[in-house]
């Protein structure tokens, strides 16, 4: 008996506005509402919706003889949540068919596992939380953003308590191995590995509607045919594939929800055959063998590696001077820059950057907003340089309060001896004198002003000791008061 | 199979695009041993072999022939010189004026060079038109008295001279367009030159174009039929390290360069607002223009009105080394053109470890990916893309590695190859 086991990818990027540098330090909004609600609305009608109401339909006539695995990235939750509902109405309802799981991945469909692994967790446990929000279900398999796994990544996602991680069946790790079978972690063979068929999932995903592809067209009866003519002993066919395959990627018009609809009846009915979730497969088969990766994988390219978002150096530029910021970024407890710091983290940004396709041309390119990997890099490094901004001015009223405690604490002893010389030289009026008094007085006591009035003058200087000019302007306050009051006053006046 | 090529310029006289670009496609043909290249061109400085053969003909110019060897080139070559005072890439009103700069400044040589057979027109300096007429005249002699298989005439002015070669000979033409009088006026075209390219196009048995924003206007605005044009990329001569000048770099200042003639085609207003804007932003910057024509009196005013007179700077006409000081210095070479048929000046700066921005409405852009491509009236795109430069040394970094491989990629061999199949479709 085989299984096929199908997992569906469901992710959406905030894609980024036109940011120009002289935005920098006005403008803190990023995202283009536009395109994101736009691209939104189609994918919703083209793809998500009809999708998920076939599987409903045929969840209700197999049961669970038909089974899918989602992985829904919080970022397109967030955008279902803004823009089309009733996709998470639709998901909802498939969750309480009991014939789909939920996997787990990173909230912003980031890279956070090449670079950080505290970013990394904090970032899978909001997405569980999110995915137990919606669907009521807490995910045990984890599936690595674009399928990026190594040996160390898979020792995080096991410490973490997933039970299997869902990666790609690169051809370089698996030498003449089989993707058809559950392999474990090299190093904590606790954790088990389940592997994309890449080619019987790219013939679905991406030759479906290939008319110069020689086994065109694909039929549900021919692909099962492949089916059963693979080794007998083999335990499972792994179809991973974006969820916009449906509707998207390949059109209503070349069949796909044809297709779709009639594979579970012909592979139901070879009796031979049958469909399982990622957890049924743990559960069913064991591990054959261990699988070392020293360097990370993933499903994209020929490559498959993870060259086609940190392979050149205005990826890794970028990467860096992002992940640099994550420490400000926590200190900040500020929910909008931390919505902001989620959405760049998103791996599309750095898609976008890539070179390699100059040589290659690319199947992604339809959905680039950008008409260069330069003009990429530009628009995110300004955006990026607003957010430092942000992020660094969000600290330094902190910081800021504590100098000017101890600045105030150093004033106010001068204040006292030039009161001393003050009263020495006699000055005519006492104002000015009062008036620094008081707003001495009110700063070190800070919490209780006295009156509005004497606010007022707390505020005042407060501003006033912001800029180093008006730092100098208080010494010059101390060697002639006289001068100083006037404009003070009618400060205050107003 | 020989060709009668109407080119511009030889060594040691190359002073624009046109005159290294026809020198680079004949050095690439000398590298083919099947095509034999018989180079007319016109000669207006007296310093000509007289030893040469003279030539007599119906204007009486002196035609001088002689085979020449160069460095580079894999074969001898015979070079013919005509006594004129052509001059690449100019259009009438350029003309006049230079002719008048030529009068009150060379006043000697000209004489001497021309001993009074030249018929000035009045006192206004000789017209380029029936200057054009005479090279004709000449050419269709040429023409009669040379051998050859394909007449190859290399921008408008030298047009007239490849229609009468083909008359004179009943030989296939083939015309190069390097520049229309489209990407000159900004549309505004003076119609005596345009109706000298119509002809010249309609005349030809093949067109071959520097890009296909060139063969798109040769197509759209000259009603030419498609299928007998053709583009051929322009390519650059790799230079070697010992021709790179380096000088030190008085000013701790990002430098942003503009270089070329300051015309309307250059696009330099481009330059000076999206500086404008870069310099709100950013202090340590300094703009450079270098270069002259007549928009330059126009820029200077402008970058006075803006109040950035101290962080832009003009240099006047740049030559020879001072152009590569000029990038050596450079942190950002811009090329803001509003049509440029090709532009071989970004892959100039590129081979000096420059980066580039270069207008999407030139054909350079059709070759070049590792460079930063805008409209040419997108100024706050420009202006982005500028201080994306100067402020992420990331993308520095990827144009000097990448930059560089792609420029050394485009050989005058494999250009001359192409044009060589156009010979070979014509001959067979």
């Amino acid at each position: 008996m085989k299984t096929i086991c199908l997992y569906f990818q469901v992710h959406q990027p905030f894609r980024f506005k036109r940011y120009r540098f002289f935005e920098i330090g006005n403008n803190h909004y990023y995202y283009d509402d536009y395109s994101n609600e736009s691209i939104m609305r189609k994918m919703a009608s083209k793809s998500y919706m009809p999708t998920n109401k076939l599987l409903l339909e045929l969840f209700k006539e197999y049961g669970s003889r038909f089974k899918v695995a989602f992985s829904i990235s919080g970022t397109a939750l967030d955008q279902f949540e803004l823009y089309a509902p009733e996709v998470l109405d639709s998901f909802k309802k498939l969750a309480q068919t009991g014939c789909v799981e939920f996997l787990s991945e990173t909230y912003s469909h980031s890279l956070a596992s090449l670079s950080n692994k505290d970013e990394f967790e904090s970032q899978i446990k909001e997405h569980d939380a999110k995915i137990f929000k919606y669907f009521n279900k807490k995910p045990v398999i984890f599936r690595n953003t674009e399928l990026i796994y190594n040996n160390e990544i898979g020792q995080w996602i096991s410490d973490l308590g997933y039970k299997a991680v869902i990666t790609e069946g690169a051809k370089h790790i698996l030498g003449w191995k089989s993707p058809n079978y559950v392999y474990c972690n090299a190093v904590n063979p606790r954790l088990k590995l389940i592997l994309k068929n890449y080619r019987l999932s790219d013939d679905i995903a991406f030759r479906f509607s290939d008319h110069s592809w020689n086994e065109f067209p694909l039929t549900a009866e021919k692909f099962v045919s492949w089916l059963k003519n693979l080794d007998p002993k083999e335990d499972t066919v792994n179809l991973f594939m974006n969820y916009e395959t449906f509707g998207g990627l390949q059109p209503k018009e070349s069949g796909i929800f044809n297709f779709l609809k009639a594979l579970p009846k012909t592979v139901l009915s070879t009796n031979k055959i049958s469909f399982s979730t990622p957890s049924d497969l743990i559960e069913n088969f064991q591990p054959v063998g261990p699988l070392f990766v020293a360097h990370p994988i993933s499903w994209a390219d020929e490559e498959r590696d993870v060259s086609a978002w940190l392979g050149n150096e205005l990826q890794q530029e970028a990467f860096s001077k992002l992940y640099d910021l994550r420490e400000n970024v926590l200190k900040t407890e500020d929910a909008k820059i931390n919505l902001d710091w989620k959405y760049l983290q998103t791996s599309d940004h750095f898609y976008y950057m890539c070179t390699k396709f100059f040589i290659q041309g690319s199947m992604y390119s339809y959905y680039n907003p950008y008409s260069s990997p330069y003009d990429a890099f530009i628009n995110y490094m300004n955006i990026l340089s607003d957010f430092e901004i942000r992020v660094n001015d969000e600290l330094k009223p902190k910081i800021r309060k504590s100098t000017r405690i101890a600045k105030k604490v150093t004033e106010v002893a001068s204040k006292n001896n030039r009161k001393r010389s003050t009263i020495k030289v006699k000055s005519t009026k006492a104002a000015p004198l009062r008036k620094a008094g008081n707003s001495a007085k009110i700063v070190n006591t800070k919490k209780k002003p006295e009156s509005g009035l004497n606010n007022k003058t707390a505020k005042e200087n407060s501003k006033l000791l912001k800029s180093k000019k008006a730092a100098t302007k208080k010494k010059e306050i101390t060697k002639k008061p006289k001068a100083d009051a006037k404009p003070n006053a009618r400060k205050k006046i107003r | 199979m020989k060709i009668l090529m109407f080119g511009w310029e030889f060594p040691p006289h190359i002073s624009g695009g046109l005159g290294t670009a026809c020198y680079g496609l004949t050095k690439g043909l000398s590298k083919f041993h099947d095509v034999e290249v018989l180079f007319v061109i016109p000669k207006a400085f007296g310093d000509e072999d007289q030893s040469s053969v003279r030539v007599l003909n119906a204007s009486d110019v002196h035609v001088s022939k002689r085979d020449i060897t160069l460095k580079g080139f894999e074969k001898e070559m015979s070079l013919i010189e005509v006594d004129s005072i052509l001059i690449p890439y100019t259009g009438p009103e350029e003309y006049f004026s230079i002719m008048k700069r030529y009068e009150s400044h060379n006043r000697r040589i000209l004489e001497g060079d021309y001993e009074g057979k030249f018929n000035f027109t009045g006192t206004y300096g000789p017209d380029l038109y029936s200057e054009i007429v005479n090279y004709s005249i000449v050419a269709s002699s040429i023409a009669l008295e040379n051998e050859f298989d394909v007449i190859h005439a290399h921008d408008w002015l030298t047009f007239p001279a490849g229609i009468a070669a083909k008359e004179a000979s009943g030989k296939p033409l083939v015309i190069h367009v390097h520049a229309t009088d489209f990407d000159r006026s900004g549309g505004n075209v003076n119609p005596r030159v345009f109706n000298i390219e119509k002809q010249g196009m309609e005349a030809a048995d093949k067109i071959i174009t520097v890009s296909n924003w060139t063969r798109d206007i040769v197509i759209n605005k000259y009603g030419i039929n498609p299928d007998k044009i053709f583009t051929v990329y322009n390519a650059v001569e790799p230079i070697s390290e010992m021709d790179k000048v380096s000088i030190r770099k008085g000013i701790s200042d990002k430098i942003v360069t503009f270089l070329g003639r300051i015309t309307l085609q250059k696009g330099p207003e481009y330059f000076v607002e999206a500086a404008y804007k870069v310099l709100k932003k950013m202090n340590n910057v300094r703009f450079v223009m270098a270069g002259s024509g007549d928009m330059l009196n126009k820029m200077i005013v402008r970058s006075a009105h803006l109040g950035i007179s101290n962080r832009f700077h003009f240099t006047g006409f740049l030559s020879g080394d001072d152009v590569y000081q000029m990038y050596s210095i450079s942190d950002l070479y811009v090329m803001p053109s509003v049509s440029e048929p090709f532009g071989i000046s970004p892959l100039e700066a590129i081979q000096s470890n420059v980066p580039v921005i270069i207008s999407r409405q030139s054909g350079v852009a059709e070759v070049l990916n590792h460079a930063i491509k805008i409209d040419f009236w997108d100024i706050d795109a420009l202006a982005d893309a500028i201080y994306g430069i100067l402020n992420y040394p990331a993308l520095s970094i990827m144009f000097k590695k990448y930059g560089k491989q792609e420029v050394d990629k485009l050989k005058w061999e494999t250009s001359a190859g192409f044009v060589r199949d156009i010979y070979l479709s014509l001959t067979s």
